[in-house]
């Protein structure tokens, strides 16, 4: 497989969000703004991209029966040096995020990724990995938390886009993510079946 | 007391870990097609719950916070969540192995359940006490068991609906949770 169809597996055929259904989580709790759903997906590359590099070098030291303590030691690293560089130069989005920032660490794509992807392979394919399936993470977190944003909030980054007394507020509490999330997700499952 | 029972109300009903917090959505939506299989999860999550809740606040009272090196919370609470789950197989497998079998595929899946992590990483955040860490973390234990089990007798119930066809499996799922959620809101003036 080349690098390029590497990269746009992430992005599509196996979305984390849409198709592999990894890192509900957060997708559900920081897509109330775009903002806060932009940084959710940055973070998270960052620390995929970290700990892929990372897996990927020393995968021929690790054994492989203390494989997933060793990820998740490289992954909880990762999480606290990026949590501490949150807090340090955006502390506004460190506060939208909160907990779950520590709580990437417990992101099943970050673990899935270094166990079937890195562990296996050499760094460059790990590295293009790493961002595909990162920046389709990214991407799936802002179409979300657009839909939220704009329907709840009435507004788009901040900027306000709906009259005030239109927005349903219900969209950016807990139900509006549930319903955001099942909504995008039996949408993409009708286009697909109509192109198949 | 009333402080205890205002924790209790909350955890379990007002911010409900799995329908207010979104923690563990992973287990509440993969296991709870059978109402079984979402008790032997909601069993085995609460089991691990609470221990872990426990370890992290003594290591956090007692090591982290002494020695002032309370930026190793991440990795040190990762590393006794994976490690107590691996001890709480072995100990399950040895002397109950009945339970085992029933709660056996869900155990390994609890390391990467973020409501476990969460509530502990929590109980810090609020300060509390020993007490009040435990009482929170049973209570969040019971709200996750409760959210699974609603959820799985629902779903037993939507596999003979009529479903459009691009809703089946999770968008209606994430659907029903949403509704859930919008009742579970309900609760909010309680406290």
């Amino acid at each position: 497989m080349n690098l390029k169809d590497q990269f746009t597996r992430g992005l599509v055929q196996e979305n984390p969000l849409f198709r592999l259904l990894l890192g509900m989580c957060p997708a559900l709790a920081v897509t109330t703004s775009v903002n806060n759903g932009l940084g959710m997906g940055v973070a998270v590359t960052g620390v995929l991209l970290a700990s892929n590099i990372v897996v990927s070098a020393m995968r021929k030291v690790i054994p492989s029966s203390v494989r997933i303590p060793a990820f998740i030691v490289i992954i909880a690293t990762f999480v606290t040096i990026t949590d501490m560089l949150m807090h340090a130069f955006t502390p506004a989005l460190y506060t939208a995020l909160g907990i779950f920032i520590p709580l990437i660490v417990v992101n099943c794509i970050i673990l899935g990724r270094a166990e079937s992807f890195a562990s296996r392979n050499t760094m460059l394919p790990a590295i293009v990995d790493a961002l595909g399936m990162g920046i389709g993470f990214t991407v799936a977190l802002v179409m979300v938390s657009a839909v939220r944003e704009v329907l709840g909030a009435g507004s788009f980054f901040g900027l306000p886009l709906l009259p005030e007394n239109i927005p349903a507020l219900i969209m950016i509490l807990p139900p509006g993510g549930f319903i955001a999330l099942g909504c995008i997700l039996g949408l993409m499952n009708k286009f697909q079946r109509k192109t198949a | 007391m009333q402080e205890y029972f205002i924790i209790i109300i909350s955890a379990v009903l007002v911010n409900n870990i799995v329908l207010s917090q979104f923690l563990g959505i992973c287990p509440f939506l993969g296991v709870s097609k059978k109402l079984s299989a979402s008790l032997g999860m909601g069993g085995a999550v609460s089991f691990v719950l609470i221990i872990a809740s426990f370890i992290t606040w003594v290591l956090q009272t007692y090591l982290l916070t002494p020695l002032n090196i309370t930026y190793l919370q991440t990795i040190a609470f990762i590393l006794v969540i994976a490690s107590l789950v691996q001890f709480v197989e072995m100990v399950i497998k040895k002397f109950s192995p009945p339970m085992y079998k029933a709660l056996g595929i869900f155990l390994p899946l609890i390391t990467t359940n973020c409501a476990v992590l969460g509530v502990a990483i929590i109980n810090i955040q609020n300060e509390y006490s020993l007490g009040k860490v435990m009482v929170h973390s049973l209570s969040h234990a019971a709200g996750f068991t409760l959210a699974l089990l609603l959820m799985s007798g629902i779903r037993e119930r939507l596999e003979d609906a009529d479903i459009p066809e691009s809703m089946r499996g999770t968008p209606i799922a994430l659907i029903v949770a949403a509704l859930m959620s919008i009742s579970f809101l309900g609760f909010s003036g309680l406290t």
